[in-house]
């Protein structure tokens, strides 16, 4: 029987650049940003970095593939590094690689480093690419937009919610993203907005409206990583662990087999089953103090919070409206912005949500700083709702 | 006894109001105004000849029932390939199997009334049918005379020798180098000549000679013809060539032209189902072709008629109709306009032949798979049976979908994706018997989707390759009621 990751590697060190437009900056650029950023954090030298993972989504119009775009960027020591790309659960993926690296000894001290430079192609929302050949053959052109909205139909055929108490769940979500978001000074979005001006918005992709959707943002975001033997050998007090990395991926069956009804998120459902059975929490409302969850449009979240456990089935959509995840609320989800304001330079999304967490537990999170949180669930979503790949990692305090 | 034995039609829903393309253009041809009576038939944007063609087959084949067709003819002007034999497509798309004779025929505005005739002379041995496909995309310029009387649209006729509707008497064809009108090799738009001649000299003269001979030949007074089929953009036309025949008044078939607009190679026989769908048994009908001379069929309706109707027919097909007012959006359809179509259309579609060709099935036919270990029906067919619970290897039989019903799972209206006709309309289908697949919708009317939304299958026009002059087909849903 395995044991598990919790508890066995902790973050040394974490860097995140600004997200935006970030028309100035080369994927070299905004790698380095982070990186200098968390090295200094760790308080060690680059030779000291044995390993790394590196994450990137959208390779056409980005850094290119292979590990030599990280390699190359920071002037690595011919250290190993390896690229890894899972859609929008990439930065999860990376950061996956560099922890289980060192909690099996091969090295001590890994870094994964996550980059999107999504503004180089000319136009908004992300870079329309090719699906592989037989895909593009018979799949509809479906933008990301396109895909999640539809999680909004199903939801709302299987729970009879009416159309405008969905919208105004989902507009709640975002004016609560904007809120946090205006308080985190390396937003993408830092500008709060109205319930109305979310509702009014013109479509995207019905019912997503203009306010639904994240922002699409150039960004890199890193973490060091040792085990917290090594962590203390150099001097570090007050660790953060690692207490769950779980990943789910779909085969085929919600797009294929009559069974998935459209509203829920399958691997969701089985990856946090999972990152709680590995991180030893059962009762996850009560243990789980903060969320940064896929909320790559305002539906998705909604329904996120139910296959997180967080609602009960149906109850999302009230939950949400009673402000349950608002910053004041009983367990606050994107704290600081979420891909909605923060941004969503895709392998760069799940080490930022770890960053945040960081920060929040060091009690470094400025004006969005949460009181004592002590544990924090993460997740990712690359795909669509149909098919897709889910990631949760979870992260505490080391106590 | 040989003959025909059943009959499908086509017609594109969008019927484009006429006094919408007057509107546009009477500042530059005043005379346009005087033809703006009615609406005409209009291509949505993923569909063409082919398309057309398989629909009408579809409404054929709804009459046949399960007789077997052992050749298939596609005639048409507009056939979208002229080195990739179109009827295959075509044949394909109506999973008619893989051993049947198949042919494309065109170049000319009797491309289809030939065909018939072959066949009719041909025969059918045994129990097999022989299927004829006529359709046409029809391109003319901005502000022609042609654009305010042509329309879209296809047919399709079955000739066999068991269950015939409408007995085969005979034929006759006068030949005569006529050019009305032409279309040379570089060019997609017609060259005509004047309406007055084209008339006296042509009309008048040639459908004459051709019905008279046959006539003649078989012993039938022009008094007794039912119906008489001619089609032409001349309104007047046809009722003073039945005039100058003999043929009674009455007899003389509509041409549609402020319904659906003249629908050239497909347009005879588009209204020979016309007059089928309201034939009494014996009804003697002449069913004329005219282009560079004049084919003339007699067929004469047996008793079979009344009970070997299509799903749809013509009368459903003229009635399934989508008032539209936009005449940009035609242009725009029918690249009569340079249009903006933004960056995201800019993707390259590069066609992967080899992968196509492996994927046909799944493409062309909508051939799925069924479980042989637990039943599952899937779509697409891969090499692990997709229900959790079985999973078994190459376990799958090939499983005939494009008839299947299905329901509306999830969907949305796609407004940032790239499409010829935004909103883009897509979803979850769920079919009646299983399989489920994540496809386009096209022909949604705005309010028309919803979950549950029940759908059929539509063989389309999926993505141009304007790069390499390519096109691609894929089947899309399009919600039953409305």
């Amino acid at each position: 029987m395995a044991s598990g990751i919790k508890d066995k590697v902790v973050i040394l060190g974490m860097g995140c650049s600004k997200f935006g437009e970030r028309w100035d900056m080369s994927p070299a650029d905004l790698m380095s940003e982070a990186f200098e950023e968390g090295l200094a954090d760790a308080g060690i030298e680059k030779g000291q970095i044995q390993m790394a993972w590196f994450g990137a989504g959208i390779d056409a119009s980005n850094v290119g593939s292979s590990a030599m775009p990280l390699s190359i960027a920071l002037r690595l020591p011919n250290i190993p590094v390896t690229k890894v790309e899972n859609m929008c659960a990439t930065g999860t993926e990376a950061f996956r690689g560099a922890v289980y690296a060192v909690a099996s000894g091969a090295c001590d001290i890994a870094l994964a480093l996550g980059v999107e430079k999504l503004k180089d192609v000319g136009y908004g929302g992300l870079p329309q690419r090719t699906r592989g050949v037989e895909n593009d053959m018979y799949w509809p052109n479906l933008s990301a937009p396109g895909a999640f909205a539809q999680l909004a139909s199903g939801y709302r055929a299987k729970y009879g919610i009416e159309k405008a108490d969905l919208k105004r769940a989902m507009a709640h979500i975002s004016v609560k993203s904007h809120a946090n978001g205006a308080k985190n000074p390396k937003a993408h979005l830092q500008r709060e907005i109205t319930e109305e001006q979310a509702i009014n918005a013109p479509y995207i992709a019905e019912p997503i409206g203009l306010f639904d959707c994240c922002g699409v943002s150039d960004g890199a975001a890193c973490a060091i990583v040792c085990t917290p033997e090594i962590a203390r050998a150099l001097g570090k007090a007050d660790l953060v662990s690692v207490k769950a990395l779980q990943l789910a991926a779909s085969n085929g069956e919600e797009a294929g087999f009559s069974k998935w009804d459209g509203s829920y998120l399958q691997t969701t459902r089985v990856a946090a089953q999972n990152a709680y059975n590995e991180a030893g929490i059962s009762k996850p409302r009560e243990e789980i103090d903060m969320t940064e969850v896929h909320d790559c449009f305002s539906i998705t979240e909604l329904v996120t919070m139910e296959d997180l456990q967080l609602s009960d089935e149906g109850q999302a959509v009230w939950d949400v409206l009673n402000g349950d995840f608002d910053a004041d609320g009983r367990i606050p989800c994107q704290i600081d912005g979420g891909l909605k304001c923060f941004g969503h330079p895709i392998g760069a999304s799940g080490m930022r949500m770890i960053y945040e967490n960081y920060l929040q537990f060091h009690g470094r999170a400025g004006k969005r700083q949460l009181k004592d949180p002590r544990l924090a669930l993460n997740h990712n979503l690359g795909g669509f709702p149909h098919q897709n790949i889910c990631s949760i990692s979870i992260i505490g305090r080391y106590e | 006894m040989s003959g025909i034995t059943a009959y499908g039609a086509y017609i594109p829903r969008t019927r484009l109001l006429k006094s919408a393309i007057a509107d546009a253009n009477d500042w530059f041809d005043a005379s346009l105004r005087g033809l703006a009576k009615g609406e005409r038939s209009v291509c949505n944007w993923d569909e063409d000849t082919i398309t057309m063609a398989v629909e009408a087959g579809q409404d054929c084949l709804s009459a046949l029932g399960t007789a077997s067709v052992t050749s298939l003819y596609l005639a048409s002007t507009t056939l979208p390939f002229l080195d990739r034999q179109n009827s295959v497509v075509a044949s394909q798309a109506l999973n008619l199997g893989s051993s049947l004779r198949t042919m494309d025929v065109a170049a000319s505005q009797r491309a289809a009334t030939s065909a018939l005739i072959s066949m009719l002379e041909a025969g059918v041995s045994g129990k097999g049918n022989a299927l004829l496909l006529a359709s046409e995309h029809r391109r003319s310029k901005c502000g022609s005379r042609a654009e305010m009387l042509w329309g879209d649209g296809a047919a399709a006729i079955a000739v066999g020798n068991e269950d015939v509707i409408a007995e085969y008497l005979g034929s006759e064809t006068y030949v005569t180098d006529f050019v009305d009108h032409y279309r040379g090799e570089d060019s997609t738009i017609d060259y005509e000549w004047e309406e007055r001649w084209i008339r006296d000299e042509g009309y008048m003269k040639s459908v004459p000679l051709a019905v008279s001979r046959l006539l003649e030949k078989t012993g039938v007074k022009a008094s007794e013809i039912a119906h008489f089929v001619l089609a032409s953009d001349q309104a007047r036309t046809p009722a003073a060539v039945a005039k100058a025949i003999g043929i009674a008044a009455d007899a003389v078939a509509d041409n549609h032209i402020g319904g659906i607009g003249v629908t050239g190679v497909a347009h005879p026989v588009l209204l020979l189902t016309s007059v089928l769908e309201k034939a009494k048994a014996g009804d003697l009908i002449l069913l004329t072709g005219f282009g560079q001379g004049t084919d003339a069929v007699l067929l004469r309706a047996t008793d079979a008629i009344a009970g070997k109707r299509p799903k749809t027919g013509f009368g459903g097909a003229l009635a399934r109709r989508r008032e539209d007012t936009n005449y940009n959006k035609f242009l725009s359809f029918n690249n009569l306009v340079d249009r903006e179509v933004g960056k995201r259309g800019e993707l390259d579609k590069q066609s992967y032949l080899a992968a196509m060709y492996r994927r046909k099935d799944l493409l062309t036919g909508f051939i799925g798979g069924k479980c042989r270990s637990c039943g599952t029906v899937q779509i697409p067919k891969e090499k692990y049976c997709v229900n959790p619970e079985c999973g078994a290897l190459d376990s799958q039989d090939d499983h005939p979908m494009a008839n299947a019903k299905g329901r509306v799972m999830t969907w949305t209206a796609d407004r940032l994706t790239f499409d010829w006709n935004p909103p883009a309309y897509f979803g979850l289908v769920e079919f009646e018997g299983g399989g489920r697949l994540m496809m386009d919708f096209t022909e949604v009317e705005p309010g028309g989707m919803d979950t549950g939304v029940e759908v059929s299958l539509h063989f389309r026009i999926r993505q141009f390759d304007n790069q390499r002059g390519f096109r691609k087909y894929f089947w899309k849903a399009t919600p039953v009621q409305q």
